[in-house]
């Protein structure tokens, strides 16, 4: 309960720090627009203005700090208009328009899901055979460990050109970005849970006389269920920044990084935040629903 | 057809000769670790070749590695310098700036019960959404040149310095803690004495994780406008004039520029925590 309190101090404090940037920040487009509307402004001119600084303008047009927060087009718009933007975008839209943001929402994470489950099911086969066989581990497991140090998201604009060329278009080469991405973080993280197991308990399998596959069924692969699903949250979340990425160099069309792209080519800071949380909403709901599920299932496994 | 075939009998000679080393009486020499996982590069380097060429594949879906590094060797200069703008401007006075601040917070942050509190399950919340998608504010914030990248680093590598170090200092016992009180030793005596040494390992798991996103940062913010050099203005546009040789050129520059960078931190950590039992072994 007290942590609850805690967090929620937290995110006012957040809040309160967002409304009040937002006032220095948008002040100036506000007095540009008011001088234009015929209003009386201190100082009077634009040119003026631009040597005083941000704060003494405040003070000096204490009129201006209500229109900072309902601007058109803000340099940073309040959370309000974002909030009424996500509603207007998400509830008040119908979904199959171009304008809905669960629409572009839902291009996005149907990329992610389809790479996620590439990914992670080639990880999790990579990781087996890197488990059972020394020549497999001795020669992937440095790559696979190196890749992780590596900005590989900067192949996505060239996978996504060049599956364009061969005719590949649509879900697939965001997939594919989604795909890898998330694929290292599996092996490495499932690969240390199928070796989790300690040798008293590889012992103790040896002299039940189980079988490498009975070893396998029964010991390594409940036993790397902790790691396997810290693994799947960090895959996924890249699995996401992935199909973000993957959208901008096609000229955006849909999905949540062509809102991203197409809000900063036409200024709409509005549009940018409001698909800037769509993203994090479902960033959260993904990771959210695999702890979710992390939780169920260590409990029926008895391990949580 | 020869070159296909020269692929796969190369393929199976490495595989075989890895299995030879890998299962050997040797297998556990250090010499012999390094040495399997550079043959499996290697012979992937050489099939990528052969079957690059032997299929004619065009070189505007995969340029052979020979190409990839003759690029690589002629246009250093350019390298050269959108390394510099990307890597040095941009992610390194991102990461800097962003671990600072972060350690700072976390020090302001551990001082609170409530605030800690509040501020690790949000921090950690933060850490896993895709903060990349700030690029295009901070690039309209902060303008087209590195300042806009390095403040999109500074984003991304805060949260999970910041997540890691308040970690890091709740990591000690409350045994060692009773010894500094009965020492009668200040905060700040406890703090570098006792509870900062106890959290590195923790700060430098948070360093590690930001050196890949820093970079990461610093490229995918350059997807969204930059001055006209910087690696990730590079892939893109290369990318649009099917030079793919250059991107690959590029990619490689990120790949050792990402390798370097996380091998520098990971060695002033075996310097600085040589106690701890990782790095004993």
């Amino acid at each position: 309960m007290k942590s609850i309190l805690a967090v929620l101090t937290v995110v006012f404090a957040i809040i309160a720090i967002w409304y009040a940037a937002s006032v220095p920040m948008n002040i100036r487009g506000v007095l540009v627009e008011a001088e234009r509307a015929g209003e009386v402004v201190d100082p009077p001119k634009a040119a003026d203005r631009r040597q005083i600084d941000e704060l003494e303008l405040i003070l000096d047009n204490p009129f201006a700090i209500d229109d900072t927060w309902e601007q058109e087009r803000p340099r940073l718009p309040a959370p309000h208009q974002v909030a009424e933007e996500l509603w207007d975008t998400t509830v008040e839209k119908k979904i199959t328009s171009k304008r809905s943001l669960v629409y572009h929402a839902w291009v996005t994470l149907s990329a992610t899901l389809l790479g996620f489950a590439i990914g992670t099911g080639l990880g999790i086969l990579l990781a087996v055979g890197i488990v059972h066989s020394r020549v497999m581990d001795m020669s992937v497991m440095p790559w696979a460990i190196v890749s992780q140090t590596i900005p590989i998201i900067a192949l996505a604009p060239m996978i996504i050109v060049v599956l364009y060329s061969v005719g590949v278009q649509g879900i697939i080469p965001k997939a594919v970005i989604s795909a890898y991405l998330s694929f290292f973080p599996v092996v490495v993280g499932m690969v240390k849970g199928l070796r989790s197991p300690d040798a008293m308990q590889l012992d103790l399998l040896r002299t039940y006389s189980a079988s490498k596959a009975q070893g396998f069924w029964k010991l390594r692969l409940p036993a790397s269920m902790p790691y396997l699903f810290a693994s799947l949250k960090i895959g996924i979340a890249a699995s996401l920044v992935g199909a973000i990425v993957g959208e901008l160099p096609t000229g955006a069309v849909a999905g949540l990084g062509a809102r991203l792209l197409a809000g900063s080519y036409y200024g709409q800071t509005v549009q940018i935040w409001s698909a800037l949380f769509a993203a994090a909403i479902l960033a959260a709901c993904l990771v959210g629903l695999l702890g979710l599920i992390e939780r169920v299932v260590l409990k029926r496994m008895g391990m949580a | 057809m020869m070159l296909i075939l020269a692929a796969m009998l190369l393929w199976a000679f490495g595989w075989w000769l890895n299995l030879r080393l890998a299962e050997g009486p040797y297998a556990h020499t250090r010499a012999i670790q390094v040495t399997v996982p550079l043959i499996f590069g290697l012979t992937i380097l050489i099939v990528w070749e052969l079957l690059v060429r032997g299929l004619q594949v065009p070189l505007v879906i995969l340029p052979p590695p020979t190409m990839i590094a003759g690029r690589f060797a002629s246009s250093t200069d350019i390298l050269w310098a959108d390394f510099v703008q990307t890597f040095v401007k941009g992610a390194l006075s991102g990461y800097i700036i962003g671990c600072c601040a972060a350690f700072v917070m976390a020090i302001a942050v551990d001082r609170s019960h409530f605030l800690r509190m509040g501020l690790l399950p949000v921090g950690n919340f933060v850490a896993a959404l895709p903060i990349v998608g700030t690029a295009p504010i901070l690039v309209m914030w902060f303008g087209f040149d590195w300042q806009s990248k390095a403040a999109v680093v500074v984003v991304m590598v805060f949260f999970p310095m910041l997540v890691n170090t308040v970690a890091g200092l709740r990591e000690t016992t409350a045994m060692q803690r009773d010894l500094m009180e009965t020492y009668a030793a200040s905060y700040w005596q406890s703090f570098f004495k006792l509870r900062l040494p106890a959290a590195m390992p923790f700060i430098f798991n948070g360093l590690k994780i930001s050196t890949t996103l820093a970079l990461i940062g610093a490229i995918v913010a350059e997807f969204f406008g930059s001055p006209t050099l910087g690696m990730g203005f590079r892939i893109s546009t290369s990318v649009g004039q099917l030079a793919l040789d250059m991107v690959w050129a590029e990619i490689v520059v990120a790949a050792l520029a990402g390798t370097l960078f996380y091998g520098a931190v990971a060695m002033i950590e075996k310097a600085v925590t040589f106690w701890h039992p990782s790095q004993r072994g």
